[in-house]
């Protein structure tokens, strides 16, 4: 296995958010901001980690017919541990994501990534692949984050670079600018990538 | 049959492991998260409407004393009192009302002395990051800052002196309703206290 080249599959190529069109609902709902798009990206990397490495080394007691409830369960004690500890010992990001945490149980990357990877390859691989795809979906939707606020805000990261009482598109902070601003990055990610994308969920 | 009973026994032996595991996690959160709350957000919110000029850490252990369960309208509330000089100048207690999405909690302060509403504090809200969720910033705050009781605590749309925050009218009303929930409660919270200091002593 090339780490880099499974790096490469998870930024760009199979980039859960901007070449698989999934966990849609949490991208286009949290990233008024660049800090609360990384911060969701990281919390739903935990959670992808976690779930991958314990479907994987259950994979075969699982009947087949439950397997997707077996995930749901899965998926929703990792969030709510995740809940839980960053209130308990980081009291200032859990403040900041306070809401978005719940959300990550309906993020269907990290479903899609049990279904489809998990429950089919063995712990590191599986591992691996929650890393590549956690980080993928961190860089979409920081990037998302980063051209609403901009646009939206004037600033970056919190930080404001234009003067106070300046005109912004607020449009851009509420749910019609995610659309447009993720209709245009897919379609700038189309092209770099050149080639016709195929597929999707 | 067969394929029944191991469907439901894996169902079942992993949703009861995962419960297990969770009754744990909280467990063992519980009391520093209640730790956090109180330190983090009720503390200073309290130190800020008493005008505490110290480090945080130093009026913590004040503020913790401070506080003073009594029942208002058949509900127990704790209640922070500042004391100078053994006097109660001042009490500061949690009121809520429904903003956007969830309900939001701020902690409202009364000067004992003036009458006066001194300030309000932001404890729990739930409202859109960037929008709603702008009621925390001092700006809007601090229109709450030292105003007489008989002042109409409602957004200027609806002929109050709030002025609400552009994009969240919603959230900037229902601040507005929760101080007036707290304004209602005050004579009684006043009151209780007296009653509970003349009694006791500071």
């Amino acid at each position: 296995m090339n780490l880099l080249k499974e790096l490469h599959r998870g930024l760009i190529k199979e980039n859960a958010v901007f070449v698989l069109l999934l966990g849609m609902c949490p991208t286009l709902a949290v990233t008024g901001s660049a800090m609360n798009g990384l911060g969701m990206g990281l919390a739903s990397t935990a959670v992808l980690l976690g779930s991958n490495m314990v479907i994987s080394l259950i994979k075969n007691l699982i009947p087949d017919k439950v397997r997707i409830p077996v995930f749901i369960v899965i998926i929703a004690s990792f969030v709510t541990i995740i809940d839980l500890i960053m209130a308990a010992y980081t009291p200032d990001l859990h403040e900041e994501l306070g809401i978005f945490i719940p959300l990550i149980v309906v993020n269907c990357v990290i479903l899609g990534r049990a279904e489809a990877f998990a429950s089919k390859n063995s712990f590191l691989a599986s591992l691996v692949d929650g890393f590549v795809m956690g980080l993928g979906f961190t860089f979409a939707l920081t990037l998302l984050g980063s051209v609403r606020e901009i646009l939206g805000a004037g600033s970056l990261f919190n930080w404001k670079f234009v003067s106070e009482d300046a005109t912004t598109i607020l449009l851009f902070i509420l749910q019609p600018g995610a659309f447009i601003a993720l209709g245009f990055l897919i379609a700038f990610v189309n092209k770099l990538t050149k080639k016709k994308i195929q597929g999707g969920e | 049959m067969k394929d029944y009973i191991k469907m439901i026994s894996a169902l079942t032996a992993i949703a009861a492991a995962c419960g297990l595991l969770l009754s744990v996690v909280k467990k063992g959160t519980e009391n520093r998260i209640e730790e956090q709350v109180l330190y983090n957000v009720q503390g200073p919110a309290v130190k800020d409407l008493f005008g505490y000029t110290e480090k945080i850490d130093e009026v913590m252990p004040n503020i913790m004393r401070s506080r003073q369960q009594i029942t208002v309208e058949e509900q127990a509330r704790s209640i922070f009192v500042d004391k100078q000089d053994d006097k109660a100048r001042a009490v500061a207690f949690e009121c809520e009302a429904m903003g956007f999405k969830d309900k939001i909690v701020i902690i409202v302060g009364f000067d004992l002395e003036k009458d006066s509403l001194s300030g309000i504090g932001i404890i729990s809200h739930k409202e859109t990051p960037g929008l709603g969720a702008r009621i925390t910033e001092a700006v809007f705050r601090d229109i709450f800052k030292d105003k007489a009781l008989a002042e109409t605590f409602k957004v200027k749309q609806d002929g109050g002196i709030v002025d609400a925050i552009s994009g969240a009218t919603i959230s900037s009303r229902a601040v507005c309703a929760a101080v007036e929930n707290g304004i209602a409660l005050y004579p009684a919270v006043k009151e209780e206290i007296m009653k509970k200091i003349n009694k006791n002593g500071i």
